[in-house]
Formats: structure tokens, C-alpha cells, sequence
């Protein structure tokens, strides 16, 4: 099947952003989720959170300004800015745990039609990092999924079952792709909004589990 | 002990560090809040069969991750203990990079069968080190359940849900950094550099410190202390300013 053009990572992080509450705590993963930042309205009054123990941080530091003690979890030197806060990690993953975050935004490898996700490890390398993702799933009042629809051979990645371990179990509330917004419900996976150009057959040829298309779908929503 | 064993060489205050031993090596895993030099001073003691208790462990020397671009060239992990062989076991969170391309020397200390690698989820880590300073055993906790992380655990239904035992963590030796210290231990942290410190101070039977400066109690402010001095058994720094 010949198919439309996808949108790219910074259009994902762009619709991403859309989905950060205001007045809200966030935590936001490594890579594409960190993006969503650059696009938030600055009214929304969001406060991010890193795992390495700070809350407040808005701005990265400039090349030859960096302070080794300012930093997130993705390794991006920060500006100090009035309202931080540092803590040390007990009381970083106390806080993540004890349903303080309202949202986090995290990459995946692949998405279950009933929420598990697997971000952790690729299943032949036999080892991977867990971090604070584990963490972040099960304590985060709000959890969405940011990655590519599918993997560089064209396989899916939003699947029946994860065939890679898993992070955690029934977690993800939302899956934002370069062509698709998949909201997870019990029922299965509603799709609600489609990148321009794409069909919802050609969306459901790239994802292996039957999709649910929303009554009210949408496009996709671009800068 | 209220006595502070207080050394201006990184050398001496390890030397008596043995083979077999467990250590928590404090920080996040970046530059900031890494006791750097304590480390190296370690290395260099060649000990063997350890098992080290750190969080993110061997990214920074593979992809810079963490450190300042002006110290690039300086880059100092975890690793830095596989090249030699002195690791029989590690336990963390985060042990290797996204990419394999260069491989981690603690992903290959892994495919030669050289050392184990336990793998924690980041806040079981924190609260098994924490419980291990303040006399909890153990404790239940929903983070890894339904993955790998829940094989071999004991498990409980608390109100409805499901709940991961997990046990406390202790160590022979903490290695931590600090700010400042006084001659009574009681330290001072900057920014982001708490991380593990704090908690891994009070976890083990010895608590080194790495501090940027020691300076007389007369100069510090105790609404500031990070870590009791209670903690703390030895201080090392090249900055002394106790007269």
C-alpha cells in the first residue's frame, strides 16, 4: 500500500503540548517529550517536574553557562528561575508515586490495545534502562504515549499485546503518533483525530489491533 | 561516631576499602552531585568482586550525557570499574544508553558474562536505600507491577490493588559529594546535585563524603543542612578552610 506523507517529531510535539493541562505538574520524558516544552503557551501556567529533583525549571541554559548543579533528568543544563525547588530522589519518586504529577509524557516502543506499554527495552538486546519510567506510569494521574506509528521496517508498534517487557500494565490514557491521536478506553482504542491526506483504512493497516473510529474524529491538529 | 575523619587526599580516605565489598556511589548518574573524585581514588585501589549500588551507571563516558560541554574531555562514570574487571554485580536503574553504537563497557562486562546487572526501577532504588537508612525492612509498592520486575516478589492486595514487596537496601561503604561541609559532618547540597546523596548517606556502615569545601560550623547555616552530621564518617576535600 502506497501511503500519504507523516508528520514529523516536532508536529507530534506540537499536538502533544496541546494536551498539558493548565495549572498543571508535568513530567515529561527524554527525546520527542521533552520537545513538547518549545510549544507550550506560557498562560497555561504548567510546572515541570524532573526525577533528579527539581520542580519549576522553564529555560535552558546557554552553551557557555552551564551549572552542574542545574540540570533535568535528560541532561539539559537549566537557568535558575524564581519558584524551583530541588529534592533529593526518594522525594522525587515520593512524589511521582503519591499521584502528585498530573501528567507525564513518554516515548514507547509499543502500546497495547488495552494501555500496557513497553519503553524500555528492545526484547533481542536482553538488557535496558528502566529510569523512572516504571515509576512515572503507575503514579502519574495522566499518562500519554508520544512515538512514531510504526517501527523503520513498517511493523506496528500500537499492537494486541506488547511482545517486549513491559514498563507497566493498563497505563496509557492517550497515544499521540505521527499520523494518529489514539485515546485508550476499556472498550478498545477510539480513534480521534488523522493526520491530513490519510485514510482511516490506511491508519488501521498500520496498527494491528481493530480501531474504534470516534463519531467526532478530527484532523489532526498542526501548528 | 561524632568523631569526623577529615583527609585533604581522595586516596587515603578510601584506602582502606576492601575486596567483596558493597558501595553506593552517590548522585544521579551526571556530573553534578557525582563523587568524581572518590571514584577514581577507588579505581585506582584495584579492589575486586564488588557490587556497586549506583543510579544511572555507565552513560556519560559512551554519549557525554550530563556533563558540561567545557569539561567534555574529563568525563568520568561508573564504567570506569568494568574496564578493570573489579565489578562482580551492579544494582540500578539506568546501566546503558539507547544506542549500542559505542558499546557501553558495562553492556560488553554484560555479554562477557563478566558481571550482573540487577535492574531497578528508579523510585524502588530511592525508597530500598531509604528504607535501608531508617529501619524499615521493607515495603509495598505498585511500580513494576505486571512486568519483569515482579518476578520472585512477594506480592499483596491492599485495597483492591496489587502491591510489590521490596525489600531495604544497605551497603558496606556510601561514597557521596556534597557542597559543604562543616567539622561535624553536616552538609550542605546545591541544586540538582542532591539525588541519591542524601539518601545513600544513611544507608551504609561508612558514609565518605567528596565536598567542595569545609568550612567551621560557626559558618553554616543549619537551616540549610541537607545531611545530619550523624551521617558521615569520613570528609574529603582540597579545599580546607578550618583554621
Amino acid at each position: 500500500m502506497n501511503y500519504p506523507k507523516k508528520l514529523n517529531k516536532e508536529d507530534i510535539a506540537f499536538r502533544a503540548s496541546l494536551e498539558l493541562p493548565s495549572d498543571s505538574y508535568v513530567n515529561l520524558g527524554i527525546g520527542m517529550p521533552s520537545l513538547c516544552a518549545k510549544y507550550l503557551q506560557k498562560e497555561k501556567n504548567i510546572t515541570f517536574q524532573a526525577e533528579n529533583g527539581i520542580l519549576g525549571f522553564n529555560e535552558i541554559s546557554k552553551e557557555d553557562e552551564q551549572d552542574e548543579n542545574l540540570i533535568d533528568a535528560g541532561g539539559q543544563f537549566l537557568v535558575k528561575t524564581p519558584g524551583m525547588s530541588f529534592f533529593d530522589s526518594a522525594e522525587s519518586f515520593g512524589m511521582i508515586r503519591g499521584n502528585h504529577l498530573d501528567m507525564t509524557v513518554l516515548g514507547a516502543l509499543q502500546v497495547s490495545e488495552k494501555g500496557d506499554l513497553a519503553n524500555w527495552m528492545i526484547k533481542d538486546r536482553g538488557i535496558g534502562s528502566i529510569g523512572g519510567a516504571m515509576d512515572l506510569v503507575v503514579g502519574a494521574k495522566e499518562v500519554i504515549v508520544t512515538m512514531e506509528h510504526v517501527t523503520k521496517e513498517n511493523k506496528p508498534k500500537i499492537l494486541k499485546e506488547c511482545d517486549f517487557p513491559l514498563t507497566g500494565i493498563n497505563c496509557v490514557n492517550k497515544i499521540i503518533t505521527d499520523i494518529a491521536v489514539i485515546i485508550v478506553e476499556d472498550k478498545g482504542l477510539i480513534l480521534t483525530e488523522i493526520a491530513e491526506g490519510w485514510s482511516t483504512e490506511q491508519v488501521q493497516s498500520l496498527t494491528e489491533p481493530k480501531l474504534i473510529v470516534s463519531n467526532k474524529l478530527n484532523r489532526y491538529i498542526t501548528k | 561516631m561524632t568523631k569526623k575523619y577529615i583527609y585533604n587526599s581522595y586516596k587515603e580516605a578510601i584506602k582502606d576499602l576492601k575486596d567483596d565489598s558493597s558501595i553506593m556511589i552517590g548522585g544521579f548518574g551526571v556530573q553534578g552531585g557525582q563523587p568524581t573524585n572518590l571514584m577514581l581514588a577507588l579505581r585506582d585501589l584495584n579492589l575486586s568482586n564488588l557490587t556497586l549500588i549506583g543510579n544511572v551507571a555507565g552513560i556519560s563516558m559512551v554519549t557525554g550525557y550530563g556533563w558540561k560541554d567545557s569539561d567534555k574531555d574529563k568525563i568520568i562514570d561508573q564504567s570506569i570499574f568494568f574496564k578493570d574487571k573489579q565489578v562482580k554485580k551492579i544494582i540500578c536503574s539506568f546501566p546503558i544508553p539507547s544506542s549500542r553504537n559505542p558499546l557501553s563497557e558495562i553492556e560488553k562486562a554484560w555479554i562477557n558474562d563478566e558481571a550482573e546487572i540487577e535492574i531497578l526501577p528508579q523510585g524502588t532504588l530511592a525508597e530500598k536505600i531509604r528504607a535501608g537508612g531508617s529501619g524499615i525492612p521493607a515495603f509495598y509498592t505498585k511500580t513494576g507491577v505486571g512486568t519483569i520486575v515482579e518476578k520472585e516478589k512477594e506480592s499483596k492486595i491492599i485495597n483492591g490493588e496489587k502491591f510489590l514487596l521490596e525489600y531495604a537496601l544497605n551497603a558496606d561503604v556510601s561514597l557521596i559529594k556534597a557542597f559543604i561541609s562543616d567539622e561535624k559532618g553536616n552538609l550542605i547540597y546545591k541544586g540538582t546535585s542532591r539525588a541519591f546523596n542524601p539518601i545513600m548517606a544513611t544507608a551504609s556502615k561508612l558514609t565518605i563524603v567528596e565536598v567542595d569545601k569545609i568550612v567551621s560550623s560557626k559558618d553554616i547555616d543549619p537551616e540549610r543542612i541537607g545531611t545530619p552530621g550523624i551521617y558521615v564518617d569520613r570528609i574529603v576535600t582540597k579545599n580546607n578552610e578550618l583554621s
